[in-house]
């Protein structure tokens, strides 16, 4: 196939289940070199189960899972990824120097520790156990591991949970310098703004399925709806029911209102109240994007499971 | 399909050194929490020196001789079993066999480190009790006794890893010592380590072909010319029938949980 986008992992078609659950119903998926990709989504949409397939954990039901083109289960394919899950379970009684030389001695070209250290942070912990430094330190200790390989692709599963503001944005420095490097990296998360802050592109599951994906400003584009605040008397029950308004609340003298024309409804607002003040409007951030695409996805399912019943 | 990535791929790291560093890391790691360790090492010391030593004096050597052959088994037992079920089991809930599943590690390199620290621990508990059966029990053995009496024991720990490994498989760290000693103990008992099969009703030892260790016991009884006069290539080819059976469920439990 001509003009095929070089791929570090892809999921195709893949299908997941467990006993009866569906984990995954049919997800195409796939990263480039380079790329900052960010899976959102809700609890149990999918996120674990797409990341632990292509880390070839478990085995897809159908479609495929590839990591450079190869099966995840080579261990070939996988001397490409550095791995950070949410969970590592590490061993307390480890020393962080320990960990880096061992999980360095399984990939061909790894980092020196002097990188690792640098890069994540590491200053005066490498003769330290494990069990013994805070949520933050064993983080980063987790993000040497996954990067001391010197990986193409780095799989990043909620990196920054139970992080404190300060060692969150300097685990943003570090992943954008890898990234300037050349270093692909996927990554899960809870927090919207980890994924603004960090991926060029986006790729959002709900209930197994992906329900948006492009690049941040296609997913933000994808929710055309602003928001709109001012100072006004008028009544927010009849504006509510103006064409393309979606909700419109009262909150003391404050107007809210989210609409998907926000010219039309501005220049009618402003018809109808001369005295209209302190007017805002605001594009939806990541936030609402993604909350408008897993609620439209959500109620489609429960109308289904309505006309099902 | 031609059209993937195929940067020209570095030389694969050697999986001799991975091997020998995660054995490393284990050993380490054990050092600095002895209370593993400990009780596996000195527990078989500690009963061969009451029954084997202090309770049966008056036989002419006979039980010390005989207990130095079966509380080898029984110690090599117990660092196989609860070295890999309880250890296995808790790195699976932790969190921790599904990270290194998903690291470019050789799944070899896993199991290696851990036969390897069973097999040290074999070593260890078996020159423990030939220490004690040598200088107090009075048993005196030529070189090649004692040294099959040490070959039998570390080479025969590879089936109760065997079983441990499945054990761990199945249950959660809290679960698997309960579990790993309801296997143990009767095991141990029912296969004549704590007492010769002859003091035991006949059912014992017609049952006892059934269990693991009493082949181990009588190749090591063999040994010391105490066994039950059976043929030791049967004794062999269960013990490793045993070792590739249990093996292989424990993988196949593996590769379907994650």
């Amino acid at each position: 196939m001509e003009g095929k986008v070089l791929e570090l992992a892809s999921l195709r078609g893949v299908r997941k289940q467990y006993g009866k659950v569906v984990a995954l119903d049919g997800v195409d998926l796939s990263i480039a070199p380079g790329q900052v990709l960010a899976l959102l989504g809700a609890n149990g949409a999918g996120k674990s189960t797409a990341i632990a397939l292509l880390l070839g954990l478990v085995r897809p039901d159908a479609g495929q899972a590839l990591l450079s083109g190869q099966s995840p289960q080579q261990l070939a394919a996988r001397r490409n990824i550095g791995v950070m899950l949410q969970s590592a379970g590490i061993a307390d009684n480890s020393k962080v120097r320990e960990l880096l030389e061992l999980t360095r001695s399984y990939y061909p070209q790894p980092r020196s520790i002097d990188d690792c250290v640098a890069l994540a942070g590491l200053d005066g912990l490498l003769g330290r156990q494990y069990g013994k430094l805070s949520g933050g330190q064993q983080r980063r200790v987790q993000f040497a591991l996954a990067l001391c390989g010197n990986p193409r692709l780095l799989f990043l599963d909620e990196p920054t949970t139970g992080m404190d503001i300060e060692a969150r944005q300097a685990l943003w420095r570090a992943i954008g310098q890898l990234s300037a490097q050349g270093c692909a990296v996927l990554l899960t998360t809870h927090y919207l703004e980890e994924a603004e802050a960090l991926a060029d592109r986006v790729v959002v599951l709900a209930r197994g399925r992906v329900v948006a994906a492009g690049s941040m400003d296609e997913v933000r584009r994808h929710v055309a709806q602003r928001r709109i605040r001012c100072l006004s008397a008028l009544d927010a029950a009849g504006i509510a029911a103006w064409p393309q308004v979606r909700s419109a609340r009262r909150d003391a003298a404050r107007l809210e209102i989210v609409t998907d024309a926000a010219e039309d409804v501005v220049r009618r607002l402003l018809a109808e109240d001369g005295a209209l003040s302190e007017l805002e409007v605001q594009r939806a951030g990541l936030a609402e994007a993604f909350l408008e695409i897993t609620r439209d996805d959500a109620d489609v399912a429960s109308a289904d499971e309505r006309e099902a019943a | 399909m031609n059209t993937i990535a195929n940067v020209a791929s570095p030389a694969p790291p050697s999986s001799l050194r991975i091997y020998l560093l995660e054995a490393r890391h284990e050993f380490v790691r054990m050092l600095r929490t002895p209370s593993f360790a400990l009780p596996v090492l000195l527990f078989p010391a500690l009963f061969y020196t009451l029954f084997g030593l202090v309770l049966n004096r008056a036989d002419g050597g006979m039980a010390a001789r005989y207990l130095l052959a079966t509380y080898g088994v029984f110690g090599i037992m117990g660092a196989g079993m609860f070295g890999f079920g309880v250890v296995v089991a808790m790195e699976r809930e932790r969190g921790f066999l599904a990270y290194k599943r998903a690291l470019p590690m050789p799944p070899g390199a896993y199991l290696f480190a851990k036969m390897a620290m069973a097999m040290l621990f074999s070593m260890l508990i078996s020159a423990l009790l030939a220490v004690l059966a040598g200088a107090l029990g009075g048993v005196s053995l030529a070189p090649w006794q004692w040294l099959s009496l040490l070959a039998i024991n570390v080479a025969g720990v590879a089936p109760f890893c065997a079983m441990g490994l499945f054990v761990g498989t199945l249950v959660g760290g809290q679960g698997a010592p309960a579990v790993l000693n309801l296997l143990y103990l009767p095991m141990a008992f029912l296969s004549g380590l704590w007492l010769p099969l002859k003091m035991l009703p006949p059912v014992f030892a017609a049952m006892a072909p059934a269990w693991p260790p009493y082949h181990l016991s009588q190749l090591a009884l063999r040994v010391v010319k105490m066994d039950g006069g059976g043929s030791m290539a049967v004794h062999v080819a269960v013990l490793v029938a045993v070792t590739a059976l249990f093996f292989a469920l424990a993988r196949r439990r593996l590769q379907r949980t994650g």
